[in-house]
């Protein structure tokens, strides 16, 4: 089993890690590393399957057992069923114009096809709504997190008032009366925005990004010569 | 302020409600929109769109490529649909792909909003076409590089490119003159910068979520010629737009009636300027040659309101100004609870 | 608005004089341009293939009168080979046709009318009508500059390439004669790059050497990471309480090294969850995430004792859909109300509501991500933050082992380096900007087009 579960995963990291470095110094082993990528792409379809399974599995479990909110869990095998034969039988769609007469030849999303309802009437709407949260939890997270407690609090502060003021026409209108075009004119709040953002932002941002690149290739090394094995189950 | 120290995050969500939800009512039934200042990033984008195909004399073949979802559709469609609404009145050849699943319903989107609507004239497959999602991430724009046909071998309708007239010529990226980019995450702006612009040199406008926009900066004016970030950014652009596109059709009434365009020009941003005249101007003498079909279009040009989804990105600043007083407001509120209870702590 | 009227006669003659003038000076202006000469096409050695460099003989026409040039190309058709393979097919068909007339005209036999056919063929050969593609404009250049590098041709197919002269006035030359056809080759080692491959060779000998010197009992030390050091606190809070773990691993698959990380550090606390006998679960956004995920998980119920504890359906998947992965998951802390949350993985705009949520329930909040857009929300809502590399860092800091931490002491050698390639451009870029110096000019663009270009 060990071999099963260890070596041969292993290997398969490495000589995919080995294959994808190779391929990117040496032009004719280019295609090897696309290759190595299409597989994980083929390995992901399939894991598709066992996605679907396991949410079949986890809420038929729940409606079994009839725990709290187990209604929930019908609501999301009804929705995940009618999806799929919709989308598969392609319920609703209209066929190509150059085979009119091949139900099948039509595009699933297209305009007017119960995929496309779904959709734009039920997916869309919700996925808008979970990103629109976002709004309120801001507004909480900053009238929590933002508290002059130091000095490098207080420039955070700073900082956060001219972004926002200035991402908005009120920036405008507080330093309306600095000329834009004078000696004076980065002073103006939507152009010290912008350069807080060019400057200070993208310096800060560098440093982390420099740090995390060494820290991938680090890690990727340990993944690849096996010793951090943990992501296997094993670690010690 | 014992209230304030233990406010319930409710009240701050309920006076969220009201900054975002009046201002959208108000706007909503008035109209009224908050001038927008263009900034030079929103400048150089709409500047970049304006002159692509010029450097070869030719109709610019423009790929738009929309790799957002319907998530962010409330961030980034305003300025899509100022970016096709540009293309279109600019008469360049647009090709619409995406790299996210649900990225074609963004184009479709889009297209019916603009092209369908108000460029009724343009013909698909020879003016527009929608080759739709590809996966693959940036896989797609390394292998585009080279040849096109490998990863796009239909359109969205399933219609083989071979048979759309505007693909003919078009084999890899090289052979369009521009690249203008929507994007809400990855794949989006920054696969494009690194895998298209900076290895093919061709040049590219991105507009961002306002997240992914600081990421991007160091990239422009070099490898992303113009940036538009967020609905600020959109609401920039919209307004430069609108501004073009009417000015555009007092030029082309006023040139088609006869006037040289060096005369054209400056009376049409007269009028683009302040509409009032326009009315006043076609009974003077200097109109005399104008037919009264074309001082009636004239005077229709310039006062026609500009229709509602042409000022998406603008309305949407009214809410995003209360919003962002709200939280200058609340932060003030937060410091002045911490320093009070602070003072205490410190009095007992 | 002023117009200049010519009723006067005399107006009309001088204008028509002045007009007349005015043609005759810019008649040699509107003229097209000389064509440039002696173009001359390469394939760029030491490249991964598909680029060749051009270079011609400007055109006569002076400076001031050019544009600039256009660069024209067309991929030929075929290549050598398929060319002889054309011409062979070619011959047979019309020694064919050849037989069959000679059949049917003169009566001869079948094998002589063959190889008399053949003969005529031979004597007279076949013209095999090659299509040629059209030419297609690949750049425009200014007028000053006689090379250019044509880049994203096709490896193994063959280009011709043309130049025109384009005028002041648009106007265009006639194409330069043609280059000799050339094929943009791929070397057997991509040279542009090796300025990384030197990076690659340093970083990693770096933490070779660390690992083996960590291995032979160098002490390695590493300062305190209090989101790593808090991991005992929140798995004994939710023990104390009697409440769940709950531990998201990003919204990523197993390709991004973030979720890797991310399973990595969901070991250690699997481990210590199964120590204290706590309820760690791990709802995933992709399904083989939640395989590695079980793994790991029984791996670490399995190293602490406790195989019978592990329980592989709190482990499940959710859904790929990023908003509804996190209203699950919102929906789930409201409900059950865990105890500690852990979010270690790649997260995108759902890091802020999910972290917001799990502060409203009161749980202790652990968060790590290389994403720096996500990380201030992460800061703002959670109780500790690993930023980038801490959280790559992680896996080293709690297992302890040697070699591990040996890696990071490799990883330093990397930011010194960075760090001295960094001063070192600031240095030349600003010493370049007050002398104006070319060769420091030079120095620069070196640094910033081939050693970061690479």
């Amino acid at each position: 089993m060990q071999i099963l579960t260890r070596l041969i995963p292993l290997l398969i990291t490495g000589i995919a890690g080995l294959v994808m470095i190779v391929s990117a110094f040496i032009p004719y082993t280019s295609e090897w590393g696309k290759i190595a990528g299409q597989f994980f792409n083929i390995l992901a379809a399939f894991a598709f399957v066992l996605g679907g399974g396991n949410l079949l599995k986890v809420h038929l479990k729940k409606i079994s057992d009839q725990g709290a909110g187990w209604g929930y869990s019908g609501v999301v095998l009804v929705c995940f069923l009618v999806t799929l034969f919709v989308g598969l039988f392609k319920i609703g769609t209209y066929p190509n114009p150059s085979y009119p007469d091949v139900h099948f030849s039509g595009e699933t999303q297209g305009t007017g096809s119960g995929f496309w309802w779904a959709y734009e009437y039920v997916f869309k709407p919700l996925t808008a709504t979970m990103f629109s949260i976002l709004a309120f939890y801001v507004a909480s997270a900053a009238f929590r997190a933002f508290r002059a407690k130091n000095f490098e609090a207080i420039l955070l502060l700073g900082t956060a008032f001219i972004i926002l003021l200035g991402s908005v026409s009120a920036g405008v209108f507080l330093t309306d009366w600095i000329p834009n075009a004078g000696p004076f004119g980065d002073l103006r709040l939507e152009n010290l925005r912008i350069y807080i953002m060019q400057v200070f932002n993208t310096a800060g941002t560098r440093a982390i990004m420099i740090g995390i690149a060494l820290g991938i290739a680090s890690t990727s090394l340990k993944i690849m010569l096996g010793i951090d094995r943990s992501f296997l189950g094993s670690g010690d | 302020m014992n209230f304030l120290n233990n406010l319930d995050r409710r009240w701050i969500f309920l006076a969220m409600a009201l900054c975002v939800g009046v201002p959208i009512l108000v706007i909503g039934l008035t109209g009224y929109t908050f001038p927008e200042t263009p900034t030079p990033l929103a400048e150089a984008f709409f500047d970049e769109v304006d002159v692509a195909g010029e450097a070869k004399g030719r109709r610019a073949n423009v790929l738009l490529a929309f790799d957002f979802d319907p998530a962010s559709a409330g961030e980034l469609n305003p300025m899509a649909v100022s970016l096709v609404h540009q293309c279109a009145q600019k008469g360049h050849r647009m090709y619409f792909i995406s790299l996210w699943p649900v990225g074609p319903q963004m184009i479709m989107d889009a297209v019916n909003k603009v092209i369908k609507v108000h460029y009724p004239e343009m013909v698909y497959g020879e003016d527009y076409v929608n080759l739709g999602f590809k996966a693959g991430n940036e896989q797609v724009i390394k292998v585009m590089g080279v040849d096109l046909t490998t990863e796009f071998r239909t359109d969205v309708e399933g219609t083989t490119l071979s048979q759309i007239p505007m693909m003919s010529g078009i084999t890899n990226l090289e052979d369009f003159d521009l690249i203008a980019e929507i994007s809400a995450g990855y794949p989006g702006s920054k696969e494009w910068v690194l895998y298209a612009s900076t290895q093919f040199n061709i040049p590219l406008v991105s507009g961002m979520t306002g997240v992914q926009a600081p990421q991007l900066y160091p990239y422009f004016p070099n490898q992303l010629k113009g940036l538009l970030g967020a609905i600020k950014g959109a609401a920039e652009y919209e307004y430069l737009v609108n501004q073009w596109v009417r000015l555009d059709k007092l030029t082309g009434i006023l040139e088609q009636a006869g006037l040289p365009p060096g005369e054209a020009g400056p009376l049409a941003a007269e009028f683009a300027a302040s509409p009032d005249q326009v009315s006043t101007w076609t009974v003077s003498a200097a109109a005399s040659t104008l037919s009264p079909e074309a001082k009636a279009a004239l005077i229709e040009a310039a006062t026609e309101p500009i229709p509602g989804e042409y000022l998406e990105g603008q309305r949407r600043m009214g809410p995003q100004l209360f919003a962002h007083l709200l939280m200058v407001f609340l932060i003030i509120l937060g410091n002045v609870i911490f320093f009070a209870q602070r003072r205490r702590g410190g009095g007992s | 608005m002023p117009r200049i009227e010519l009723r006067n006669p005399l107006a009309w003659i001088l204008g028509a004089l002045f007009a007349a003038f005015a043609c005759s000076t810019s008649a040699p202006a509107s003229a097209p341009p000389q064509p440039p000469t002696e173009l001359s096409a390469r394939d760029k050695p030491w490249d991964g293939g598909g680029v060749i460099f051009l270079e011609w003989t400007a055109s006569t026409t002076p400076l001031d009168q050019l544009q600039g040039y256009e660069v024209l190309a067309r991929e030929l058709g075929v290549t050598a080979a398929e060319l002889a393979d054309q011409t062979e097919r070619a011959a047979d068909a019309a020694a064919e046709r050849e037989t069959e007339s000679l059949l049917e005209g003169e009566g001869i036999a079948p094998e002589d009318a063959d190889q008399q056919a053949r003969l005529e063929v031979r004597a007279d050969p076949v013209a095999v009508p090659v299509e040629q593609p059209e030419w297609k404009s690949i750049a425009i250049v200014p007028a000053g500059q006689t090379d250019y590098e044509a880049t994203g041709l096709e490896k193994d197919r063959s280009y011709e390439f043309a130049i025109r002269a384009i005028g002041a006035d648009k106007s265009l030359s006639a194409p330069s004669a043609s280059s000799p056809p050339v094929v943009p080759e791929a070397a057997w080692f991509n040279l542009s790059k090796l300025p990384l491959l030197v990076a690659l060779v340093l970083i990693s000998a770096a933490v070779l050497v660390f690992v083996v010197l960590a291995r032979g009992g160098m002490v390695m030390k590493i300062r305190t990471i209090a989101g790593l050091k808090a991991v005992d606190e929140a798995v004994g809070r939710a023990t104390e309480m009697g409440r769940s773990i709950l531990y998201i691993n990003g919204i990523q698959d197993m390709d991004d090294l973030q979720t890797v990380a991310g399973v990595t550090v969901l070991g250690r606390v699997a481990k210590t969850a199964a120590e204290y006998d706590a309820k760690i679960e791990v709802p995933t956004s992709r399904s083989l995430v939640m395989t590695a995920s079980r793994e790991t998980v029984h791996a670490s119920y399995f190293s602490a004792g406790r195989p019978d504890a592990y329980n592989p359906d709190l482990i499940y998947y959710v859904t790929d859909e990023q908003f509804g992965f996190v209203a699950y998951v919102s929906g789930m802390m409201t409900r059950e109300k865990p105890a500690a949350c852990f979010y270690m993985g790649s997260f995108f705009a759902e890091s802020l509501i999910l972290a917001e949520t799990g502060n409203s329930v009161g749980a202790i909040q652990i968060a790590g991500t290389a994403n720096p857009s996500q990380l201030p929300f992460f800061v703002a809502a959670c109780d500790y933050t690993l930023i980038g590399e801490e959280f790559f860092a992680a896996s080293a800091y709690l297992s302890g082992q040697p070699d591990q931490l040996g890696s990071l002491k490799g990883q330093d050698v990397g930011k010194i380096l960075a760090g001295l390639f960094i001063l070192v451009g600031v240095v030349l870029a600003t010493i370049q900007a007050i002398s104006g110096s070319t060769g420091l000019e030079e120095a620069v663009r070196f640094l910033k087009d081939v050693i970061l270009g690479s």
